[in-house]
């Protein structure tokens, strides 16, 4: 049985599949925009929280995924369903890249142009959503660019804890030496991962600030 | 239009860095009402620095500063920094904003009715010698001089009776510079603003100001009219004058 023939006559199975895919990759993501942008937007104020939220983030990125998902396992309500787990798993590595885009994005922010929205009589929330956020925006956008496409990778991990996703087919293919059944969830977990790179690629490049010439 | 009336006053304020750097020393002077007092000094002498302590840009370390007679750390450091009008070199323009967005940008935050604000934008394009067909362009796409108009405009905009402007025509070629120094004169005789203003270049100090405040190292090493200025027998002034070499106010040497 070829590649084709399997996704063919299992057409159905490969999109429920596809969509939980990118139901765990989806959520984790935005749990993830949601808390780390507000983390990364914390430590431009409080420089000596910096230091300590990047490392933390940092180390989390350094353990193997199978390993976190094992560690979050005992997690009480996260630990009974195998796909709460996945979730807070991806939430947690996309946190790095995001974290530390808000971050460089809004410290590059010209000090003149900083200076000025202050003198003028911005308040500090003024001066993060109509000036740091605005122009941090192509800069934070590649962040979740990232964190994203590393999701997408990722998620197919999940699927050895039980969470879904088109690792299924990976991990399915694997035990039945059937490398048809591989590629059934290699090939749309890649394709998922180009499209999404190259739509916040597209984001990115609309959010870029203009500059002086 | 100048009077006696001090707007903003310095007496013995000092500003020293966490590292113990002494960047101004018990620092005293104050502008009065109407008048453009130049903050003359070479770079490092602390002339920014003294600015940014009007605005509370910068908090200072000892001494005391007032305001419109109230010292200004009593001020809502909101309020006062909308009671002053602030423009810097390479202008801190939004660049992600129109003109007419950077000139209203107080004004909308203040609250004011929309047709309100269109109509006080296109008062200060023409006030500041503007097409009004630049108001829905960005920054990028302007001329050096014509960001520096922008600029200008955006710290007119809501009218504050207290101007700073910090080397805000420093980036300029020299006949554009001209150009908006000899309006930024006709239009301060329009306005009567309290200007404080710091600049490195002797001639623009004496074509702009009414008096002129060297600085060096911190310090206040004389304050006199601009006239007085060329005359000094202080040793730095003569010193600076000499190295700006002979103005149109000084006779030539045989």
């Amino acid at each position: 049985m070829n590649f084709w023939s399997f996704i063919t006559q299992n057409r159905y199975e490969v999109a429920s599949l596809t969509l939980e895919h990118l139901w765990i990759v989806g959520i984790s993501t935005v749990l993830a925009v949601v808390v780390g942008i507000p983390l990364g937007v914390l430590i431009t104020r409080k420089r000596s929280l910096h230091k300590p939220v990047i490392a933390i983030a940092n180390i989390i990125q350094t353990i193997p995924s199978l390993a976190l998902f094992g560690f979050l396992l005992p997690a009480p309500w996260i630990g009974e369903r195998a796909e709460r787990l996945a979730i807070l798993a991806l939430t947690l590595y996309a946190l790095l890249p995001l974290i530390r885009n808000t971050y460089v994005g809004i410290t590059s922010v010209d000090r003149a142009i900083v200076d000025a929205a202050r003198g003028m009589g911005l308040t500090d929330w003024q001066l993060l959503y109509k000036v740091e956020l605005p122009l941090a925006a192509s800069v934070i956008l590649a962040g979740i660019r990232v964190a994203l496409v590393i999701s997408i990778g990722l998620a197919t991990i999940a699927a050895a804890i039980g969470a879904g996703g088109l690792g299924e087919l990976i991990f399915r293919g694997l035990a039945m030496v059937n490398n048809s059944v591989i590629l059934a969830g290699a090939i749309p977990a890649a394709v998922m991962a180009l499209l999404a790179d190259s739509l916040l690629g597209w984001l990115e490049k609309r959010f870029t600030p203009q500059r002086a010439a | 239009m100048t009077d006696a009336t001090p707007v903003v006053e310095f007496s013995d304020v000092s500003y020293v860095l966490p590292d113990g750097r002494k960047i101004l020393q018990d620092l005293s002077f104050e502008a009065r009402r109407g008048e453009i007092l130049i903050l003359l000094g070479r770079s490092g002498s602390g002339k920014t620095t003294a600015l940014k302590l009007i605005n509370r840009l910068l908090e200072l370390s000892s001494g005391e500063l007032r305001v419109d007679g109230r010292s200004s750390k009593d001020w809502n450091v909101i309020e006062l920094r909308r009671h002053i009008g602030y423009a810097i070199q390479e202008v801190g323009l939004f660049p992600h904003y129109t003109v007419a967005r950077n000139i209203a940008l107080v004004p909308s935050i203040q609250n004011w009715p929309k047709d309100k604000i269109d109509a006080r934008v296109q008062e200060l394009l023409r006030l500041v010698g503007l097409n009004s067909d630049i108001s829905s362009r960005y920054p990028h796409q302007l001329s050096g001089g014509q960001r520096q108009r922008v600029g200008v405009a955006r710290a007119l905009a809501a009218d504050p009776p207290i101007l700073l402007m910090d080397e805000p025509f420093g980036a300029l070629d020299p006949l554009t510079r001209a150009d908006l120094q000899r309006e930024f004169l006709s239009l301060q005789q329009q306005l009567g603003k309290t200007v404080l203003f710091v600049t490195h270049d002797l001639h623009e100090a004496l074509r702009l100001g009414t008096r002129i405040a060297l600085l060096e190292e911190g310090r206040l090493v004389s304050l006199t009219s601009a006239n007085e200025f060329l005359t000094s027998s202080e040793p730095l002034v003569k010193k600076y004058v000499e190295a700006f070499g002979t103005t149109e106010r000084q006779p030539e040497k045989p």
